[in-house]
This record gives structure tokens, sequence and C-alpha cells, in this order.
């Protein structure tokens, strides 16, 4: 077991440092730079020079690598050229937006896996039945829809036609609730946002769900189960399910991973002020540090998920112990 | 013959297999007779052995019995009481006193139970024992008598760290628990090494012995079923050719399918080719509708009435039953 934890820690290891050499340079092969961005035509050749000698921009490539080796194994992720929440530290912003985005997307996320492995089982159960094809075609719909798409047309229906949520945000503006109020606030700003990532990933556990509870019900084992009379109810709860846990467990840990990565589209529509969003505005400013920081995050939180997910495989499969 | 404990009449087992969307549409629909009207009776502690080739339905005839396949028309009766149209909630009695067991040990038992757990599930389900220790004694006894011995070595371990003949054991345990009249075997030995199949097989005989278990014994090794069978059934494409007790079919059968079958059984010591003959062809379709014998397009015997007339299933002898045209 020990043995086997400290050869995923160092794969881990491995695929972290090769992440961070290959974040800072993709970022730096795109086409433009702050310059281009920043500036209007009117723009004094002196200033964009300045700007870039201030940011750092104009020492080799290799240099700014180590610069930012040497800030990164002191836990420092840089300053970001803009200011962003009002400060300009990429760690602070990153982490100011981290309790945003996971709270927003967890709730997706849990409302998916649930609704996902109940309609992945019953149609897995009533295989082949009209009831089958339906709610796995709705699950699929939604699945395949574009998610800006379905949020706007969420957005339609009940911030502008219904008036039961707010169109976007975090906060009510121009409020200064305490307590108990401002919960209440931030939830009706969650509601929408969270339900329409929720319902859109509903088919890829659903159909996940289904296809292997199939291979399962067909096992010896199960029909074992039913030639010793046990209740249907049982042998789904006891047998079938906990056995398709396997391969759903891998895919939540794959998703849950992601979440650190925000949801650039559903943040953006709801100016949800989470990581994804932020992901949107750096790009857009080719804001290298920042950018950097975001992906950084995002694929730590992946291999470390994925970490996480080879030690626990062990408790979910005896199996894999060995 | 003992008394009767299963009463198999005119059972079917059909399925419709859907083809392509077009032919789905059309309502065109393919039907495979698994089982096409087969009959027979089991006595207590009676060993019955099914023998026939793969796809002829004899492993769909044992679960339809168990009611784990659907049937489509017959009766079956279950001392004496009517199983086929049963509810699953009503077959709960019977299902105490029926049990299965697979032939493949590696997919027969949970992969992510403990063995004290498998063999024990029966009791938790059905609320039988009322402490642990009565529980924890019941199974230890069960493992004893599946052969598994000392139990305490068993009771803490997953399926995948036995051996297949320790984990048929183990299934056998897990349908011994509930102390069975009826066990349907589903070529319990196939998969296993020659040297651990007596070990099963002498079990599964003892608790014939001890307890009067009987058994419907599914097999394609005509050998074993003489050897351990009252009576043996030879079936072809979801019907019984000829049944009789097992010596009586091994020595005097008289329809040409089964004379084809004991005709290969292999005798130590001699050659395939020498002087044996071999049956040509291979089993046709099951969802291609015969208007004949079901054996006539590979009979060496046959003639035109065989392709227009299905021959009847007819005691030809006491107790020997024969589906043959020229069979007096």
């Amino acid at each position: 077991m020990g043995k086997r934890v400290l050869k995923r820690f160092l794969s881990a290891l491995g695929t972290s440092f090769f992440v961070i050499i290959f974040n800072f340079f993709l970022f730096r092969i795109l086409p433009g730079d702050l310059t281009t961005v920043i500036a209007r035509s009117n723009t004094s050749p002196e200033v964009k020079q300045r700007l870039i000698e201030a940011s750092g921009l104009d020492k080799p490539l290799m240099t700014q690598f180590g610069i930012y080796i040497k800030q990164l194994l002191h836990g420092d992720l840089g300053s970001a050229f803009y200011m962003y929440d009002n400060s300009s530290s990429v760690l602070e912003v990153i982490v100011g937006r981290i309790p945003n985005t996971v709270i927003l997307l967890l709730t997706a996320e849990i409302i998916a896996i649930i609704i996902g492995m109940i309609i992945g089982t019953i149609c897995a159960h009533k295989r082949a039945t009209p009831l089958d094809t339906g709610l796995l075609s709705g699950s699929l719909v939604l699945y395949s829809m574009p998610t800006f798409w379905f949020a706007m047309l969420l957005i339609f229906i009940f911030c502008v036609n219904l008036r039961l949520f707010p169109t976007g945000g975090i906060y009510t503006a121009g409020t200064a609730y305490h307590g108990w109020m401002l919960i209440k606030d931030y939830l009706k700003h969650m509601a929408l946002p969270s339900l329409c990532m929720g319902f859109a990933m509903v088919g890829c556990y659903a159909v996940t769900m289904r296809s292997t509870m199939i291979g399962i019900l067909t096992e010896d084992y199960i029909q074992t189960a039913r030639a010793k009379g046990f209740s249907t109810r049982y042998i789904l709860l006891k047998h079938a399910i906990p056995n398709a846990m396997l391969p759903m467990a891998t895919i939540i840990a794959m998703n849950i991973a992601f979440i650190l990565g925000g949801a650039i589209q559903l943040e953006t529509l709801f100016s949800w002020k989470g990581l994804g969003q932020l992901m949107y505005l750096a790009l857009d400013k080719r804001d290298f540090p920042m950018l950097q920081g975001c992906f950084l995050i995002s694929t730590l939180a992946v291999i470390l998920a994925n970490f996480i997910m080879d030690i626990l495989y062990g408790f979910i499969d005896p199996r894999v112990k060995e | 013959m003992a008394e009767k404990m299963l009463e198999v009449k005119d059972l079917r087992v059909s399925f419709e297999v859907k083809k392509g969307l077009a032919e789905t549409l059309m309502g065109k629909k393919e039907t495979i007779k698994a089982v096409d009207g087969v009959s027979f009776e089991i006595g207590r502690g009676e060993i019955l052995s099914l023998v026939g080739e793969s796809g002829s339905g004899k492993t769909t005839t044992g679960k339809a019995i168990l009611r784990l396949a659907p049937v489509t028309g017959g009766s079956i009766k279950f001392e004496g009481e009517e199983i086929s149209g049963k509810s699953q909630k009503e077959l709960h009695e019977f299902r105490k006193k029926a049990q299965m067991i697979y032939q493949d040990p590696y997919q027969a038992l949970n992969p992510r139970q403990y063995i004290i757990d498998i063999v024990g599930e029966p009791l938790d389900v059905n609320d039988l024992c009322k402490t642990t220790e009565e529980r924890l004694e019941r199974i230890k006894k069960a493992l004893e008598n599946a052969g598994l011995v000392p139990p305490e070595d068993y009771l803490y371990r997953y399926p995948y760290e036995l051996s297949g003949g320790q984990r048929q054991r183990v299934a056998i345990a897990g349908s011994l628990i509930m102390n069975p009249e009826f066990i349907v075997a589903d070529e319990p030995v196939s998969m296993l090494d020659a040297s651990i199949r007596t070990g099963i097989i002498k079990l599964m005989l003892e608790q014939r012995d001890k307890m009067g278990v009987a058994y419907l014994f599914i097999t394609h090794d005509l050998s074993l079923a003489w050897l351990i069978s009252d009576r043996i059934a030879i079936m072809y494409l979801g019907k019984i050719m000829e049944m009789g007790t097992a010596d009586e079919i091994i020595n005097h059968a008289e329809h040409p399918y089964a004379k084809a079958l004991i005709n290969i059984m292999p005798i130590p010591g001699k050659m395939i080719d020498s002087g044996r003959d071999i049956l040509e062809g291979e089993t046709p379709n099951a969802a291609v509708d015969i208007k004949g014998c079901k054996f006539c397009a590979r009979c060496p015997v046959r003639q035109a009435i065989c392709e227009t007339e299905e021959p009847e299933l007819r005691e030809i002898s006491p107790g020997h039953l024969c589906a043959c045209h020229f069979v007096k």
C-alpha cells in the first residue's frame, strides 16, 4: 500500500513539473502580447517600451522562465499586469475567487451526479422500454446542447419573462445584507447557473451509469441474487450500484477536478465572479501571469484529484489494493 | 420413481430479436424459440441430466424453471404448485427451496463482498438469524458442508483470493445455506480443472444423499451425465429428443442424434478416426422455423416424412421416451 502511494506521488510530482513548463511557454507563443492589447495607435513607442520593461517581457525567454520558477518555489505566483477585484497579486485574486467557483460548480456537480445516477439506474433496469428511451434521449439532448445557449434560454425564460431569478452577478447591486439575508441573496443568484450546469451534465453520468449497470445486471451474481429471492430494490442497491461505482468514481473525480478550472462560458454569461470568468478576462488582455496562475491551479487540481482517486480505488475495489 | 417434485409440461421460452431500424419500423420481428415444448419430471432426490450441444436450450430451460428467463408458455409445477404465473413476490417461498449453481465461478460471486457476506446474505435478507453468533455458526456450517475447512480461513476473504474450485464451493455453500430441495446446476464443473471436478461432483452427490436434494444437471458432457445421474434427457434445438434412465440411454439409445452423441464419447486408447460416425453440419439457427423433425437436416436416416411431420416424444419402453418416426 505504502509503496503504491509513493509511486503515485512521484508520478504526480513529475506531471506537475511538466505542466508548469508547458504553461509558461504556451502563452508566450500565442500571437500578440501586452502592448498589442493595451496600445492604441497613438501610444508612443517609448510608452510601449516602458510597459514591456516593467512587466519583464524584454528579458530573454529562459531568464523569464528562471525568474518564474524561482518565484514559484517561494509560493509566489507573481503579479498580474492588471487589477482584478482590487488586487494585482495573482495568488490573492485566485484564492479570493475559488469559493465562488467551488460553491457553484460543486452544487451543479452534486445535482448532476444524483440525477444522473438515478436516471442511469432506472434506464438500465427498464432497458429497451419507452421510459428508457425517453429519459436517456432527454438527458443526452441537454448534454449535447451548447452550455451558453442553454444558459441563455434559461435566462430568457426565468429571468426576463418570469422574473424569478436575477440575470447575473453574485449579490444584488446596492444592497448591504448581513447574515441570513446575505446567504439568501447569494443562493438566489446561484440557483439558475448551478441548475443550468447540473442539468447539462446529467447526460454524462446517466449514460455511463446506464451502460455500466446493463453490464452488471447480466452478471451471474445478480442472477444468483435473483434466484435467492432477493427483492429487486435490494439487488440494485446492494449488489449492482456498488459495483457500478468504480467507473462512476473515475468520471466524478475527473469532473470534480475540472471544477477549479471554472466554467468559462457559464460564469461569463451569468457574470459569476469565479475562476472561469477570471480566465476569460485574463485571456482577453493577454495577462500572462494571471493566465499561468489560473492554468496552474486548475491543472494541479486535476493531478491532485487523480492522485487521490488512485488511492481511493483501493478502497472501492478490493482487487486494486495489491 | 420417487415422489414427484418438479413437473414441467410443454415449457416454451421464446425471445424476440429486433433487427435493424428498417425492419423494426416495418414491424418485422424475429422470434427465437430457445425452448420449444419441453416436458419432464424430477422426483425428490433425483438427478436428471439435460445434455445437448451449445444453443440447444438447456441453460434456458434451467433458468426458466427458476423463473430467471421469461416463460412464454407451458406449466411448471413445484411440489404441486404452479410456478409459471406467479409474481416475484409470490415466488418468495419457492426461491428458498430452489437454487441455481452457475458454470463460471468467477462471475457468480459479487467481487466486493467478503465470503462471509456472500454465504450469509440469504439469512440476512430473510431475517433468519436473531443473533450474530447464530449467523456465524450457520455460515461456518455451510462452508464446512461445502468442503471449505477450516471455515474460519475463508470468512474474511474476497472471491478474487480464491481458486476456481474454492469459488465454486463458496457458490454452492451460498445456495445450500437455505437448505434447498432442488438445485439447477448449469455446467457446474465445466470450467474447473479435472482434478477439482471430482470434489465438486462428490459434494453435490453428498448433498443428495444426506438432504435429499434433487438436481437438474445441465451439461454437454455425456460421460459425466452417465456417471452421476439417474436419468438423462437429450436436447436438440429446444426439444427433448430422447429421455430415459442413464444406463438405458447410454446402452440402448434409439434416436439417431442420441446415438451420434454416444458414438463420439471419448474412450481411452481409441483413436478418433477408427470407425466412428461423426455428425455432419452444424446446429441450425433457432430463429428459422422448422416444420418437421428439428434434427432432419443432419439426420443420417432421414426420409420424406421427416421434413413435413414432427415426430412426437413417445414411450418406446417403460420410462424410455424417444422422438423419432422410425423408432418403434
